[in-house]
């Protein structure tokens, strides 16, 4: 049987080795925690607590700012320092709550549940608990998963995805996840299903990843509504709109939701935090990331308190073995480039990667030869090429004609080019300018 | 660690594939043909793709030059130009055809019109058209050294009866570089396993063009006269070394088996119905001319457009 996957896609250099067999390490905040209020899509939260106030671990400190937005807890005891603009990892100045830490971690009490207690739970009560638990796609979009799990209609969702696909390189984060708990995985997706009563779980898992796929198969086997499915290793695999498609060969366009293709998908730092919502009534304040690259002394796969400093992961990962050249927030595909490192981990925040050598600046963009790669490569099947050219000349009309709404921003574009023309920028900025005038025009 | 620290938007790795790199490795498959030519032809043949090879490169950089921009003739693509110009050439020209011809592919064909990436006819080509209505005397003369006579395309053509053996192996007349189809399809297939090419425009171009002379060619699908058709003139460098041009071939994969099919119709066409027995060059560049509308009306429907909502 042909494998699993989609068309287009690279396959750049992993560097997953550097991290891959590192266990997840506990690793402790120091003074200083910062929690910007918009780490999610949709509206900021509001900041429930004010300058001086006493705070416990797993306290809400902000509300959500609407039906789209996410409440943002406390992952430590200490107090409000301060309410300011804090530079984020995009580089923008985001209003965020400031808390001293005193070491006590005196934690609030949950309201952790037993096995018959969850069995009784209704869809609406699951779905208000993984709301009240702050809880966003971990993966690095951010959108709210409550939002995402209330489709019109439930009863049509036909398979609820678990994206263990983790296609960006370096990235190892969700793949220690699978291998020190695939239980919390597999019960995080549960209490998704006991949303969609009609709906089949998929564990979608790059085939890069044979043990995962193994501890899968064996713990799944009694569950009739879940099933195991290995995908080709292909970059962007993990896309949204790519996995749907590799695993129930449906394909929706970027105006779509997944739940338009009967499909819900969620990452597997999302799953565990769903599961660690449900059952313990804990709320979003801890993820994986992963602190890689070949400038970083020692590479490493840490359980992080949301709102830490990312200095503080390199510091504790052994400092730079060599200067770097760059550092990501996120995968090399996608990520931010930082120019501080000052800048705190959020609920998006996946890896830090720190790399020796900028193959960006490295080469200087040359002419287009017309060579069709980008047209080779491009998952989102557009005319990366031609959308680049549209946007460089800010000819949106004829960008929008040409799909350029369909990107998908993976990269793959600028990747493959050999002239190395920023293809995947100038496709972004003139997509954001669109996005903008959409909005002013429907205000 | 300096303050100073490189952000730049995303993806922040990148491909060691570069546009030098592939124009090397087309200079590298030509090389079989190329030094075909030079064992078949003789010493006066090496002369003539160096000088022409030297010319390019040298017009490119002496334009640059004056005009102030950046040289940048180390993409060997003013290289690949020269050497597929010479291929072209008449073992027996004088030399200083080849030069001239690449003078006019570089000044006129590619830098007027913006350099790498914009031209709109394959250099190499619109040279030797240039060359032929020139000079028709000396491009369209195949006498030399080692071979009298007419070419085996024009000998077909008149009703005479050629070696196919010898024509697949290239101990013909003919240009520099078109009569070994052994060596031409060898750099191919390097250039196939590479992926720097794909099969969608030789393979429709030739499937055209064998449909084509097939049916209108006056000798049904017979082997003999099919296999010389394919292994004479200007057809296996053309489709799997020209028409590839990506400057000049459509984007689009629709686009390229829409033009590999125009081209192998063109070829038929000129072929068969033509004064002359040749007709490659003239195919690719109407082709050539043909790609931006090719391009526009074959723009791919992107993924998901259409998606039904279940």
């Amino acid at each position: 049987m042909a494998k699993l996957t989609f068309t287009g896609g690279i396959h750049p250099y992993d560097g997953k080795d550097l991290s891959k067999d590192k266990p997840i390490k506990d690793i402790y905040p120091s003074d200083e925690l910062v929690y910007p209020l918009s780490q999610h899509i949709g509206a900021p939260a509001n900041p429930i607590v004010a300058k001086g106030d006493t705070v416990l671990r797993g306290q809400r400190i902000a509300e959500a700012g609407g039906f789209v937005s996410a409440h943002i807890y406390s992952t430590v005891s200490g107090t409000v320092k301060t309410i300011e603009p804090r530079r984020t990892v995009t580089g923008d100045m985001v209003n965020s709550i400031v808390i001293t830490n005193d070491y006590q971690y005196t934690e609030v009490e949950y309201d952790v549940y037993d096995e018959i207690d969850v069995d009784n739970l209704t869809p609406e009560q699951i779905i208000e608990r993984i709301r009240d638990a702050g809880i966003v796609g971990m993966g690095g979009a951010g959108f709210p998963t409550h939002v995402k799990l209330s489709p019109k209609e439930p009863d049509k969702i036909e398979y609820c995805i678990a994206n263990c696909a983790e296609c960006e390189p370096y990235l190892t984060s969700d793949y220690r996840r699978m291998i020190e708990h695939p239980e919390m995985l597999i019960e995080g997706l549960k209490c998704v299903l006991r949303i969609f009563p009609n709906a089949k779980g998929i564990l979608a898992i790059e085939d890069n990843k044979p043990d995962c796929i193994e501890i899968f198969k064996r713990m799944t086997k009694d569950e009739p509504r879940i099933l195991v499915k290995a995908l080709k290793t292909k970059y962007p695999q993990g896309s949204e709109r790519q996995l749907i498609f590799a695993t129930t060969k449906r394909a929706i366009n970027s105006s779509m939701l997944p739940a338009d293709a009967g499909c819900v998908v969620n990452n597997v730092d999302t799953l565990c935090a769903i599961y660690n919502a449900v059952w313990n009534g804990k709320p979003l304040m801890e993820r994986i990331v992963t602190v890689t690259g070949d400038a970083i002394a020692n590479p490493q796969n840490y359980r992080v308190y949301i709102g830490m400093s990312y200095k503080e992961l390199i510091d504790e990962a052994g400092g730079f073995a060599t200067e770097p050249a760059k550092v990501i927030s996120g995968g090399p595909m996608m990520g931010f480039a930082l120019f501080d490192l000052n800048v705190p981990t959020t609920k998006t925040a996946s890896a830090l990667l720190a790399l020796t050598s900028d193959e960006v600046s490295k080469y200087e963009p040359t002419a287009c030869i017309n060579c069709g790669m980008c047209l080779e490569v491009c998952p989102g099947r557009v005319m990366p090429k031609r959308l680049a050219e549209l946007a460089d000349h800010g000819n949106l009309e004829r960008f929008e004609a040409l799909g350029g709404m369909e990107c998908c921003e993976c990269g793959c574009c600028s990747y493959i080019c050999p002239a190395k023309r920023h293809l995947t920028q100038s496709i972004k900025s003139a997509r954001k300018i669109v996005l903008a005038n959409r909005k002013k025009a429907g205000k | 660690m300096s303050d100073m620290m490189r952000v730049s938007s995303n993806p922040h790795i990148r491909s060691k594939v570069t546009t030098d790199k592939i124009m090397l490795c087309v200079v590298l498959a030509l090389l079989p043909a190329a030094g075909f030519g030079v064992w078949n032809f003789g010493l006066h043949a090496l002369w003539q793709i160096l000088l022409t090879m030297a010319s390019c490169v040298l017009s490119e950089a002496v334009y640059e030059l004056i005009m102030k921009k950046k040289v940048t003739v180390l993409d060997f693509s003013a290289a690949v130009t020269g050497l597929l110009l010479a291929l072209n050439m008449p073992p027996a020209a004088p030399l200083w055809v080849g030069p001239l011809g690449g003078v006019f592919a570089i000044i006129v064909v590619k830098m007027l019109f913006g350099g790498l990436g914009q031209n709109f006819m394959n250099p190499a080509l619109a040279a030797r058209c240039f060359l032929l209505i020139s000079f028709p005397s000396i491009m369209t003369n195949f006498q030399c050294d080692a071979y009298s006579g007419a070419t085996p395309l024009a000998s077909l053509k008149a009703g005479e009866t050629v070696n196919v053996f010898n024509m697949i192996i290239g101990r013909t007349s003919g240009t520099i570089g078109e009569t070994s189809m052994i060596a031409i399809v060898a750099g191919a297939c390097f250039l196939l396993l590479l992926g720097i090419i794909d099969l969608k425009v030789p393979a429709s171009y030739i499937i055209t063009f064998v449909i084509f002379y097939g049916l209108f060619g006056g000798h049904g699908f017979d082997g003999y006269y099919i296999s010389a058709q394919l292994a004479g003139g200007g057809l296996m460098l053309g489709a799997f070394f020209m028409a590839t041009d990506y400057v000049t071939r459509p984007v689009t994969k629709l686009g390229q088996i829409v033009f590999g099919i125009i081209l192998g119709l063109l070829t038929g066409i000129f072929r068969v119905f033509g004064a002359s027995s040749e007709g490659v060059s003239y195919a690719i560049i109407i082709g050539n001319l043909l790609t931006p509308m090719i391009t526009r009306f074959t723009v791919p429907k992107a993924f998901g457009e259409g998606g039904e909502r279940i």
